[in-house]
């Protein structure tokens, strides 16, 4: 019962009575409208019918009075058909024809009517209904011609009767058709339902099923599954930073427990203690640094709120951060420069696109300190409908199969192991890019590495 | 220096206390939202200190209660939420400074010493700042030692203007990046260092006793010398 009474509330049920009820309206008007037509259409025919006959008459009369008429009248009175003749007094008393006195004859005009009459020779009772025009003759006799329009009704009747029969099937079949649409629709989204709740019990793997037919409940599923997708790869690289998190940060806290050791130690001198207690907080804050990028990283994939998103000149925020480390890479020996062209405007976070290029601004310095003559080289341009921010440097670079790889979290080539770092620079850049609807990407600068962070203009669609 | 220090984690509450009053000045705690809402409305303070999750009135809800009773003492938002947004909600909440945990007491006290005197003499107004023979024209952007010219650079100027508008005070490397640069992440290397050593090679060349301070620990300080 209750399953039944679920069918009856679905959508497809009550679009299905919808359509039903604006079908039948539709239909009574058509066949309505049809009828009527038909029945003028015949009217006018009979009326023409009648004319012809009266000018006939009239034209008779005419020539040969009273006589010829009566005489012409009962001859056509005989002739089989539905036609009506009646020739009377100018008091209404019977002359001449085949039906017994009508209403009409009393009237004065000639204008043509519906009227009954009753046939000769057939009983009081016998009533029939005719269409029909009286003429008052030169003289005062009255001539009253007519056709009998009982088959019109008939056909009326039959109309209306056919309107109901075929409504009644209509009903029927809709109901039917209706239930059973709501009984498949329902299926589906009783089994989308299912595995909705599956889901929710935890298979995240699950899916919901998509029969390939590419109807609305296919594109529908097809979206949840693509957000269901969405979820199952924010959940992995939630999982990644866990075990990331676990794996390179427990060795420096390892080495700030081994320092706190050494302090609480009876014989450590007061050097001793001291020199440990500055290793200790140098490490604490390291960690805090690879914990505040980890977060930041986790943020900035989890997505910001689009009141923090502004226009940003992204070739300024280049500049500025160029400038900011401009001295540092001067004391180093290394070469920093700005190539940078106007108003190249993102629509992004100032703050977050900074830090990204300060990370990489940080790399090239450290990596490019290899080279001879190191030269770090930060650009930005418009190339299309994006704005790239290039940060060059002629260091060892990175081998093309590693490049995807080194994007990821604390990935950090065997080359560089020793030097200080977390590993996480390119990971945030990279998650700051992809915040903004762009992307980030490693390229041979030959000699060296140049890191493209690409980034939609402002005012461009983002795909 | 008058300060509530308004920190549910009583530990975190007593060890900020104590190093507030080893620095000289008066703090008092309180150990939830609704008790420090009440004290702020009560009582003088020069800064308060807040922690952003509190039992009974969030540090957000608080400061937001204050500005709307017409409380404009200083607010400093302390808070383990260290992101972009949450820095610009609890400014927007009506909070003036937003250090987040875990933080270095050195950097708390200086910007808590910033706040205060921001309230108590603004040197927003002046026109000149003066430090010892040095000299720094906000008007005409000019800056002179023994009242001969010395050229910066634009944001030498402005690291020049916010050292010496802070004259006396430690300014850490987070503010000077904040204030100078407007970025507020924390700078990792010593960038910052040597934009401080190129100003100071063009200010305290060939001087005898520096204005220019590095305090060790904390940051800069500019300060007439003997003072």
């Amino acid at each position: 019962m209750k399953t039944v009474g679920k069918l009856f509330r679905t959508t497809a049920f009550k679009l299905s009575l919808a359509y039903f009820v604006l079908f039948s309206l539709g239909a009574w008007l058509v066949l309505t409208g049809v009828g009527r037509r038909v029945e003028q259409v015949l009217d006018e025919q009979v009326a023409e019918t009648i004319d012809a006959e009266i000018a006939r008459l009239t034209e008779l009369y005419g020539e040969g009075g009273l006589r010829q008429l009566v005489a012409s009248v009962e001859r056509r009175a005989r002739a089989p058909g539905g036609s009506i003749f009646i020739v009377s007094t100018a008091a209404g008393e019977y002359i001449a024809g085949n039906i017994v006195a009508s209403p009409m004859l009393a009237a004065q005009g000639d204008a043509l009517d519906e009227t009954i009459y009753r046939r000769r020779g057939e009983g009081e009772e016998i009533l029939h209904h005719a269409l029909a025009r009286l003429v008052v003759l030169p003289g005062g006799f009255r001539l009253l011609v007519g056709h009998d329009i009982g088959d019109h009704r008939v056909l009326r009747r039959i109309l209306r009767q056919g309107l109901g029969e075929s409504l009644l099937w209509l009903a029927l079949v809709g109901t039917l058709g209706g239930l059973f649409v709501a009984y498949r629709l329902l299926e589906r989204v009783d089994a989308m339902s299912a595995s909705a709740r599956r889901i929710m019990a935890g298979d995240l793997d699950q899916r919901l099923e998509e029969t390939g037919a590419g109807d609305e409940l296919d594109r529908l599923a097809e979206n949840l599954n693509a957000m269901l997708a969405r979820i199952g790869e924010l959940m992995t690289g939630l999982r990644e930073v866990s075990d990331n998190i676990a794996h390179d940060l427990k060795t420096p806290l390892t080495r700030l427990r081994n320092r706190a050791e050494e302090i609480s130690r009876a014989d450590a001198s007061a050097e001793e203690t001291r020199a440990a207690l500055g290793g200790i907080i140098a490490e604490s804050e390291a960690l805090i640094r690879v914990f505040d990028a980890l977060l930041t990283i986790a943020r900035a994939e989890a997505g910001y709120s689009s009141d923090m998103m502004t226009d940003v000149d992204a070739g300024e925020i280049a500049a500025d951060i160029v400038e900011l480390y401009e001295p540092l890479a001067e004391e180093q020996g290394a070469q920093l420069h700005a190539d940078v062209g106007a108003r190249l405007m993102v629509r992004g976070n100032r703050e977050l696109l900074g830090q990204a290029l300060v990370n990489l601004v940080d790399n090239a310095l450290k990596y490019g300190a290899e080279a001879e003559k190191p030269a770090v080289l930060v650009s930005a341009r418009r190339v299309g409908g994006s704005i790239e921010i290039c940060v060059a440097d002629q260091g060892p670079g990175v081998p093309p199969q590693d490049r995807e790889r080194v994007i990821g979290r604390f990935v950090r080539l065997e080359s560089s192991r020793s030097r200080p770092g977390s590993g996480l620079g390119l990971s945030l850049a990279a998650a700051v890019a992809r915040l903004h609807h762009g992307s980030l990407r490693l390229e041979d600068n030959a000699p060296g590495l140049r890191v493209v962070v690409s980034l939609p203009a402002a005012g461009f669609a983002h795909g | 220096m008058r300060l509530l220090i308004i920190e549910d984690d009583k530990e975190a509450g007593a060890y900020l206390a104590k190093a507030f009053r080893e620095e000289g000045h008066l703090a008092e705690l309180a150990a939830d939202g609704l008790e420090g809402y009440a004290l702020a409305r009560e009582s003088q303070y020069d800064v308060l200190i807040v922690d952003r999750m509190l039992p009974k009135l969030d540090g957000l809800s608080l400061i937001a209660g204050l500005r709307e009773q017409k409380v404009d003492t200083p607010v400093l938002i302390l808070s383990a939420l260290g992101q972009v947004d949450d820095r610009v909600k609890g400014l927007r909440a009506g909070g003036d400074d937003y250090l987040a945990k875990p933080y270095a007491f050195s950097e708390l006290l200086a910007r808590v010493e910033a706040l205060a005197r921001r309230r108590s003499g603004p040197r927003g107004e002046e026109t000149v700042y003066r430090v010892g023979d040095l000299e720094l024209d906000r008007l005409s952007h000019e800056a002179r030692v023994a009242g001969k010219q010395v050229v910066l650079q634009p944001r030498e100027f402005r690291l020049l203007e916010y050292l010496m508008k802070h004259a006396g005070q430690v300014v850490t490397r987070t503010m000077l990046l904040e204030n100078v640069w407007d970025y507020h992440f924390d700078p990792q290397t010593n960038v910052i260092d040597v934009h401080i050593s190129r100003l100071r090679s063009k200010i305290d060349k060939g001087r005898a006793t520096p204005l220019l301070h590095t305090v060790r620990g904390a940051g800069y300080m500019i300060r007439e010398n003997g003072r």
